[in-house]
């Protein structure tokens, strides 16, 4: 059985589509440029400047003038493109940027979502989550459905939100969440997981209608 | 042709302690090193600095508790208790950072990344601000530089006020005597806006060339918003 955080960026990564300009978040999402579809070419964007970004640099291929949001060395495709932060922002707010993909700490059933600031333990800052969240075409949450076992989907966020009904769709080890008008929409289930295991993880109601497909795995 | 040319101490020297300063680089890519270390030494206190981040504190070993590498950007700036007030995006690889707010030694103002980048632009283009659909709904409509919300065409936005510093401290790769700057990859960040949005720029030059010699089309900042030029060489 594959690590959870794979099986979570390689269903993601199924909702990419030939052309797409992609921004992935630090930590898990990242992992979704691991499983790109065959024939489908994306162009990952990077908010401090690039459009065209490649894997982390190895110690032999490090350009110092060359890092990604995090400030880590990274490559570049060839045909890549800098630019400075204001332009970078326009692609990300101007609608520009397909789909982003992020971690939350709480979303809701509105599509709220709360991921940048615990009061009081953890304010590292917003970055440019706020500006991701309102501008992209396609908001997707990618994380663990649970946190330590405490549901991270809720009726009403609780935290401090990051922006007002951005997210479109929810990508967890348990399955696969559209957020619609009526809440919470049940797509997918991954194997072994009941209806009733993921209304168990969810401080919400969950819509249960139509098929609801099997979530795809990596290979093994 | 004025000589723009000046040494990082001098640099140090232009910017006085309580003064506003911009610093360019983002995670400390395309920080003016030099400017900084020479700030840092010339004992510059109750700075408000206006960066990206709060860049990478000092790396501590675990065991013994020394400091195995030092910090960069304006981590430094952090670490020698330079810094009033930070305005910033993100403050999250520097825990110098919380560790001095939690503290009440240092004030943080949080923006973000994007209204940062466009509140400089509105800064130094003449603009009376920013009108952005980020941060509706969230702390950021009540926070420090957020004028209004507005309604426009059914949609909701925050109008964020512009910003301005008295002096920028900037890096580029390639310089010229007159002022023209080339930024590398990356190092462009927030450092093309900042040069427009400070009473006094000064930017730090790994490479200075004559006048002529970095092509007109290659400028990234026109050499009029470059007041002085330090020397830097590759880091």
């Amino acid at each position: 059985m594959a690590d959870v955080k794979q099986i979570i960026a390689h269903r993601v990564a199924q909702e990419l589509q030939d052309g797409y300009v992609v921004n992935l978040g630090i930590g898990l999402p990242t992992l979704v440029a691991n499983y790109v579809p065959e024939g489908i070419d994306i162009s990952l964007q990077s908010e401090n400047g690039i459009i065209g970004m490649a894997g982390v640099a190895a110690p032999d291929e490090v350009d110092k003038n060359v890092v990604n949001s995090g400030g880590v060395n990274v490559n570049v495709y060839p045909g890549c493109a800098f630019f400075d932060s204001a332009v970078s922002f326009g692609i990300i707010r101007g609608g520009h940027v397909d789909m982003t993909v992020l971690g939350a700490l709480q979303v809701d059933q509105e599509g709220n979502i709360a991921s940048h600031i615990i009061p009081g333990k953890m304010a590292p800052g917003m970055g440019g989550a706020m500006d991701l969240v309102v501008g992209a075409k396609k908001v997707i949450v990618a994380m663990q459905h649970t946190q330590k076992g405490a549901p991270k989907l809720f009726e009403k966020i609780s935290l401090p939100a990051t922006a007002l009904k951005a997210v479109d769709m929810i990508v967890t080890e348990m399955g696969v969440i559209e957020i619609t008008d009526r809440g919470f929409e049940l797509r997918e289930l991954a194997p072994g997981v009941t209806v009733d295991d993921i209304k168990a993880a969810t401080a919400a109601p969950i819509i249960v209608e139509g098929e609801i497909k099997e979530m795809c795995m990596p290979a093994e | 042709m004025k000589n723009k040319i000046i040494t990082a101490k001098e640099a140090a020297a232009l910017i006085p302690d309580g003064a506003s300063v911009m610093v360019g680089g983002f995670m400390a890519n395309g920080s003016p090193e030099g400017i900084i270390d020479a700030l840092v030494e010339r004992g510059a206190k109750d700075l408000t600095v206006m960066c990206n981040d709060g860049g990478f504190g000092p790396t501590i070993d675990k065991e013994t508790g020394e400091e195995v590498k030092g910090p960069t950007g304006t981590g430094k700036l952090v670490k020698a208790r330079a810094v009033k007030k930070l305005i910033a995006t993100h403050i999250g690889l520097n825990k110098q950072v919380a560790e001095q707010m939690n503290a009440g030694e240092m004030a943080v103002t949080l923006v973000p990344q994007g209204s940062m980048a466009e509140m400089i632009r509105a800064g130094g283009a003449g603009l009376g601000g920013v009108i952005t659909p980020t941060g509706v709904g969230t702390e950021i409509a009540d926070g420090e530089f957020t004028l209004q919300q507005i309604t426009l065409q059914g949609k909701d936005y925050l109008l964020m006020a512009p910003l301005h510093a008295d002096v920028a401290i900037l890096g580029g790769n390639i310089v010229d005597k007159k002022g023209n700057v080339f930024y590398k990859g990356t190092t462009k960040n927030f450092q093309q806006v900042m040069a427009t949005a400070a009473d006094v720029v000064i930017v730090e030059a790994e490479k200075v060339v004559e006048v002529g010699e970095l092509d007109p089309d290659y400028v990234m900042t026109p050499y009029i918003f470059v007041d002085y030029i330090v020397v830097g060489g590759d880091k």
